[in-house]
């Protein structure tokens, strides 16, 4: 593992997910070294570019979640100085974290997503948020969800039953973001599947079922040790654990992604599984989902990591190489 | 721990990209660090078999004859024995709560309160019943009126917590004609009062208002800092109690810590017997007073109308209250995308109302700073105002 001698883990940022960035970014560090890597934390700030040339990295683990860690810049800007990392190129991370794109890329994949539509704050003043709010009830019904378009760790996220609900759960929306997504709320069961590639192909990892407390899995369900229950492998029949599976798989796969991604799906009462948003970046905290499937799995999380950064290190794109169309 | 939106919001608001308004922070860095670091070394080489051992739990003797001198500069009269050194003014807050609440009992605090007691209290399970304030701090006849309330709904009343000068969150100090009045009322019915003063000696006009304490010895427990003055970071603060209430204090802090860390408390007692500490505080009060204007300054001339705060004559803090209609909880992680922090008002009432205020902080940042905080955040609630505008009539459906 000579060329892994020394790995920068990037994490932080400056998006709301920071604390959760930091978690994420200590747990992939003390796991890769475990694994006999010298892995240490930088964050996205005014030092990093002086750090990383003077003190070039055999690879990244960027692990910064929401922008910019998931929306392409920062792995632009590791192109740019021709540090090899481990995760999505730009382009595919941009679409992925756009999730209106996403939906759009997985419906055209023959992927099921629950009706949305994306509209973003300058609608609601341009043409009355009480007429907007009214045509969406009309054309969607209830009950809906509201996220931010971009985003993450639910952070802006909530349901709504009602007009009011849908208006306070939009202006809560623009607390995260400029633009929301209201989505059909699709009742089931909560699953994330994981995806890794180590160089045999994308593989799916144990779907993980996520029962959280009165059915919300909001921001202190996802980070609170204890408050949300998980079962990995989910509770689905083989078939349905199956499909789930394929879906990530091909949400993978047809948004381009690469070496690691989460998928986030609802699978409704007939046994369908509908799409919801993936993730260039998941979560790698202790109670985080990706981690729980792949120890579900027998991946170990150390191995794991150090096999993506190799397979990072063995690409290494050249320096300031652009990807088509610049 | 429950995680919250709002810890992670504050974990951004820590970077140095923010104007962070938010924290309380003083500004140790404006201390003579060199100096305090040679007397530090100095103080370990001369007396480390002192220094890094045991002591009392009530504290260093010579420490609480200081701590007497450093009271008197406010008026409060007060013998060594009367005092109890604790890890900071905020455990003896939690001792206080611990030795006389039960669960269900009832505290009388001001509206808004210190978080930190507000966390104290809930700790203890104590149900806390806010009284009115107003800029001349607690309005008696509220707090008459409160102590009637509960007496009568049979509850017990176990004191009133009062933040009297330079008030943290909203700034204010309450008027000398008040403070009698308080010390009457509760003493008619026979309610101790605790009075929290870390900011006492940080007021910027004149000379300081007595606190209750000066006034009134047996209904008053009374706790001081060295958190401001000196530096955060030793913890070392006191309370000082009538004798029945001290003996109490001083066994539940021998359960709680053994004795405060008597590296913090030589070095608080080397730095009051060596170095020009009265200077320092005047150096303190100029530095924050210069910040206090720039952040008013900054608030007169770019709040949109409907704003309006308080205007300090001490201490660290303003309390803004924001034009009808705006959560500043709802609104924070706009801010934060603005570079900007504050603190929103919901985390210094126990109800959790305080959403339409919010506690602006100048401890920390320079004037510069303090002046780009203000002009952002004034951005960030002229955009929450336009939003409102536009969802107004929606959210109000359901009202």
């Amino acid at each position: 593992m000579s060329e892994l001698d020394y790995v920068v883990v990037l994490a932080g940022g400056l998006s709301p997910e920071r604390e959760i960035s930091l978690r994420s970014g200590e747990q992939v560090r003390d796991a890769l070294s475990d694994a006999g890597v010298q892995a240490v934390l930088a964050d996205a700030d005014a030092a990093l570019l002086d750090r990383l040339r003077s003190d070039p990295p055999a690879a990244i683990f960027p692990v910064i979640h929401g922008a910019p860690g998931e929306d392409g810049s920062i792995r632009e800007v590791l192109g740019l100085l021709g540090v090899p990392y481990v995760g999505s190129p730009p382009s595919a991370c941009r679409m992925a974290f756009d999730k209106p794109t996403a939906k759009v890329l997985a419906a055209a994949a023959g992927l099921r997503t629950p009706a949305s539509v994306t509209l973003p704050r300058e609608t609601f003043h341009d043409l009355g948020a009480a007429a907007v709010i009214d045509l969406i009830m009309g054309q969607l019904g209830v009950p809906l969800f509201v996220k931010p378009s971009r985003g993450g760790s639910a952070l802006g996220a909530s349901a709504a039953h009602t007009a009011a609900n849908l208006a306070t759960a939009i202006v809560g929306c623009f607390g995260y973001g400029d633009t929301a997504l209201v989505e059909r709320l699709v009742p089931g069961t909560e699953v994330a599947v994981g995806v890794i590639d180590l160089g045999d192909g994308p593989r799916a990892l144990p779907p993980v079922e996520i029962v959280a407390p009165g059915g919300t899995y909001d921001y202190a369900a996802r980070y609170t040790a204890g408050q949300t229950e998980f079962y990995t492998p989910a509770r689905l029949p083989a078939q349905t654990a199956a499909e789930v599976a394929r879906v990530a798989i091909a949400a993978h796969t047809a948004l381009g992604l690469r070496d690691i991604s989460r998928t986030d799906l609802i699978v409704d009462d007939t046994g369908t599984a509908h799409f919801l948003e993936v993730n260039v970046a998941p979560g790698m905290t202790s109670t985080s989902t990706l981690p729980m499937a792949m120890r579900a799995a027998g991946i170990d999380l150390a191995a794991c990591c150090a096999g993506l950064l190799q397979r990072a290190a063995g690409r290494a794109d050249p320096p300031g190489r652009l990807e088509p169309g610049d | 721990m429950v995680a919250s939106e709002i810890r992670a919001l504050f974990a951004v608001a820590a970077r140095p990209e923010i104007v962070s308004l938010a924290g309380g922070s003083p500004f140790v860095s404006a201390l003579p660090l060199g100096a305090v670091g040679d007397m530090v070394g100095s103080l370990i080489a001369s007396r480390g078999q002192d220094v890094l051992q045991y002591c009392t739990a009530q504290g260093d003797a010579v420490l609480r004859e200081q701590i007497c001198e450093v009271m008197a500069l406010e008026g409060v009269t007060a013998h060594p024995d009367e005092v109890v050194v604790t890890v900071g003014s905020q455990q003896a807050l939690d001792l206080i709560t611990r030795i006389f609440v039960d669960p269900g009992d009832v505290i009388l605090a001001e509206a808004p309160t210190y978080v930190g007691a507000l966390g104290a209290f809930a700790a203890y399970q104590a149900d806390v019943v806010h009284v009115t304030m107003d800029e001349s701090g607690i309005i008696p006849e509220a707090l008459a009126a409160a102590i009637s309330r509960v007496s009568a709904q049979g509850r017990r009343i176990k004191f009133v917590y009062t933040v009297p000068s330079f008030h943290n969150p909203a700034g204010v100090t309450m008027a000398a004609t008040r403070r009698l009045e308080v010390l009457r009322i509760c003493e008619q019915a026979g309610v101790l009062v605790v009075e929290d003063n870390p900011y006492g000696l940080l007021g910027f006009d004149g000379d300081p208002v007595r606190p209750l304490r000066a006034h009134g010895r047996d209904g008053v427990v009374y706790l001081g800092s060295f958190s401001k003055t000196i530096a955060a970071g030793l913890r070392v603060g006191w309370a000082v109690a009538p004798p029945g209430i001290r003996d109490k204090l001083v066994l539940a802090a021998e359960s709680a810590v053994l004795c405060p860390a008597s590296f913090a408390q030589l070095t608080v007692r080397e730095y009051l017997a060596t170095q020009p500490w009265r200077e320092q505080i005047k150096a303190f009060r100029e530095l924050y007073r210069e910040r206090r204007d720039a952040m008013l300054n900054a608030l007169a001339a770019t709040m949109p109308p409907g704003c309006d705060w308080t205007k300090p004559g001490g201490g660290f803090f303003v309390w803004l209250r924001m034009p009808e209609g705006i959560n500043s909880k709802a609104m924070l992680p706009r801010a934060v995308s603005s570079r900007v922090a504050y603190v929103p008002g919901t985390g210094f009432y126990a109800d959790g109302s305080g959403a339409g205020y919010a506690r602006l902080s100048y401890s920390l940042p320079d004037p510069a700073q303090i002046a780009e905080g203000v002009r952002r955040l004034s951005g960030v609630i002229g955009a929450e105002l336009t939003l409102r505008a536009e969802f107004g009539p929606v959210l109000r459906r359901d009202e």
